[in-house]
């Protein structure tokens, strides 16, 4: 089995607001290793992106602030480093494709111009040799006339452009990590298509593991080998890909799988929508965050913490129903709920 | 198909809507070009295409948000343009519109009680009195209670601001309401719960719709029929079962071969035909098919002349000089 290249345990990270202190992540562990990509998914505010945005320190601080966990990579803690050493792994060591091209490129600067960005200051490499260096990333994301776009500013480009100059600024570094952050959710499905494609050729070409964020469970269907499904700041269910969509073992998991349309669905079935809303992060609930809109819920899910159930090597789930005295329930059945107690 | 489509009654007429924007001199985006369609009573038509492909521009013609280029709107079998005032006033009220993004086409210094029973107090179904009353109804229809009533939009997650949304656009008991992208801007869990309930409230009030959006699962779930756009032009239209059983159209296999499917085994199996290239730029387009430059069986033909819309089976329509 391949190496583990990251090793993030017990991760806690907050942020102070005006309405008291949010718990974004909270508990967080999992390793990304050699050349796999891993997926994150889950909804808006489950901390998927503040969870990736700590590995490379990107959360503001203030307001955030980091209470606790280790984050290792390849053996060596990096939440202990300063500010300058970090700067050393930014980019270089891990990568970073963010959600929205159209606001994360400087308008005012070159497309080469950015690219080159990552070099100044390091030393050790020519002015000719950066120039040839963005030149061939250019090419290797599939940009044509990279000698035209060099030259060119943002505004220029289209959207799928856009996100191929991000992912050209990621990969100029040679990172041995990728973490894209949503990287197709504001492009068009043919564009998004082409987008992954190059994301899995280039994990081929470069062997570099590649954290993958989003929403979409087909777009973590194409692309992972291993997914990691957050709720409300926590690891819900953590397992191959396989495991995940197949051996399904918790309800969220399975009411985001029951929730989408597919091009299966029938127009009579009916979509299971996940009642309610996520959970208030401000005070989060004592019990299991899902417990609230979870069709399965019993007592101990409102009164205690889940703990972490070690299915198979891989497949981790952190709910009551699979306790040993839990009842046996069929979480992935379509019909009407029925109250459980 | 739903059961309430009445197949003789057409509610909305589009002959060869155009809808061109003039940008500068001597460019002209044709946002819309000669599209022509008919809505049914209480039918879903959906319409689907990449972004820049006109088919919120359409969705606006309708609702008089623009004046169209050229072309004829009828609605009920009158032109939409030739209306004298109360006619007019009858045709907002009876054609509404759900917006995509529900932060920001609510107002944010209305209570939610002023944003639902604006409406109502103007066309006269509601009066100062009994406003409180029937806006708590509509709130109860959608699934938010008395309580929200005094509450300002920031209040509301996005989930519920969609839910506002769609009760402004009921208060004043529509006949037919365009979704332009009403789920995009939502959670996953989230878009479950509007789709379900748009589904209901169609069945309980004979509503039609016309649902925008880019999601092709999504609307194959939702349509009756679907309409696929392409660059201001319609390149396929047929019923949504056969649409996506049998597409014809060489843009709409791509598309449908595009939608990361969430199943690992599916997905990795599935043949899939790619595209190079992006969407062309809608200014000044060639007067050819507007797809050729990255179709995978583009001919000679095609860059001559933009193939007309024929009907290859009944109820099929496709626009491709190879089919």
């Amino acid at each position: 089995m391949a190496k583990n290249i990251l090793e993030i345990k017990n991760l806690e990270f907050s942020f102070h607001t005006y309405g008291g202190v949010v718990k974004s992540v909270r508990d967080v562990s999992f390793n990304v290793r050699e050349g796999e990509i891993l997926g994150i998914v889950g909804e808006s505010g489950c901390g998927k992106s503040v969870t990736s945005q700590c590995i490379l320190r990107l959360n503001p601080e203030p307001p955030g602030f980091f209470e606790g966990g280790s984050i290792k990579y390849k053996g060596e803690e990096i939440t202990t480093k300063s500010d300058r050493e970090m700067r050393k792994i930014r980019g270089v060591e891990i990568g970073f494709i963010f959600q929205d091209p159209m606001t994360s490129l400087n308008p005012t600067m070159t497309i080469g111009k950015q690219i080159e960005e990552i070099f100044v200051g390091r030393g050790g490499i020519s002015k000719k040799e950066i120039k040839e260096r963005a030149l061939e990333i250019l090419k290797l994301v599939g940009i044509n006339e990279p000698e035209r776009r060099y030259k060119q500013y943002p505004h220029e480009l289209s959207g799928g452009m856009k996100q191929r100059v991000m992912i050209a600024i990621a990969l100029v570094g040679k990172p041995s990590i990728i973490i894209a952050d949503e990287p197709t959710t504001s492009l068009d499905v043919t564009i998004e298509a082409q987008i992954l494609d190059l994301l899995k050729e280039l994990r081929e070409k470069m062997n570099t593991s590649i954290i993958l964020i989003t929403h979409d469970l087909g777009v973590i269907a194409k692309m992972c080998d291993r997914v990691l499904v957050m709720y409300g700041g926590k690891v819900a269910e953590k397992g191959t890909v396989e495991e995940i969509f197949y051996e399904t073992a918790h309800p969220y998991t399975a009411g985001l799988i029951k929730s989408i349309a597919t091009l299966d669905t029938s127009k009579d079935q009916k979509l299971v929508p996940i009642d309610g809303t996520p959970p208030d992060l401000f005070a989060p609930p004592k019990g299991c965050p899902f417990a609230a809109r979870c069709e399965f819920a019993m007592e101990i899910c409102y009164e205690a913490q889940p703990e972490n159930y070690q299915l198979t090597k891989e497949h981790m789930c952190a709910c009551w129903l699979q306790h040993e005295y839990a009842p046996k329930v069929d979480i992935m059945r379509r019909e009407t709920k029925e109250v459980q107690q | 198909m739903s059961k309430n489509v009445n197949k003789n009654e057409p509610l909305f007429q589009v002959e060869d809507l155009c809808q061109y924007f003039h940008i500068a001199k001597g460019k002209t985006l044709k946002a819309v070009d000669h599209v022509n369609f008919t809505i049914y009573k209480g039918e879903t038509l959906g319409l689907v295409g990449e972004s820049g492909c006109g088919k919120s521009t359409t969705g606006r013609c309708l609702v008089k948000l623009y004046k169209p280029a050229s072309g004829k709107i009828s609605y009920k079998g009158k032109d939409i343009f030739s209306y004298n005032k109360e006619e007019e006033k009858a045709f907002r009220k009876n054609v509404q519109m759900i917006f995509q993004n529900p932060h920001s086409s609510l107002n944010p210094r209305m209570t939610v009680k002023d944003i639902v029973g604006a409406g109502m107090k103007l066309h006269g179904l509601a009066t100062d009195k009994d406003v409180d009353a029937k806006v708590e109804a509509i709130l109860k229809r959608v699934g938010l209670n008395r309580d929200h009533m005094s509450r300002f939009p920031h209040e509301f997650s996005g989930g519920q601001k969609q839910r506002i949304g769609i009760a402004r656009a009921l208060a004043v008991e529509p006949e037919f309401i365009i979704c332009d992208e009403p789920i995009s801007a939502l959670d996953v869990s989230i878009q479950a719960q509007v789709l379900n309930m748009l589904k209901e409230l169609q069945e309980e009030l004979g509503l039609t719709y016309l649902f925008i959006a880019h999601d092709l699962s999504v609307v194959k779930y939702i349509s009756d029929r679907v309409i696929v756009m392409y660059l201001g032009t319609m390149v396929e239209f047929a019923d949504a079962e056969e649409l996506y059983d049998n597409p014809l159209h060489p843009y709409t296999q791509v598309l449908l071969s595009s939608i990361p499917v969430a199943d690992p085994k599916l997905v990795r199996e599935k043949q899939r035909i790619m595209v190079k290239g992006e969407i062309p730029s809608p200014i000044n387009p060639p007067d050819c098919c507007r797809f050729v430059e990255r179709c995978p069986y583009a001919t000679e033909a095609c860059r001559k002349k933009l193939p007309p819309l024929r009907e290859i089976k009944p109820g099929h329509f496709v626009a491709c000089h190879m089919v």
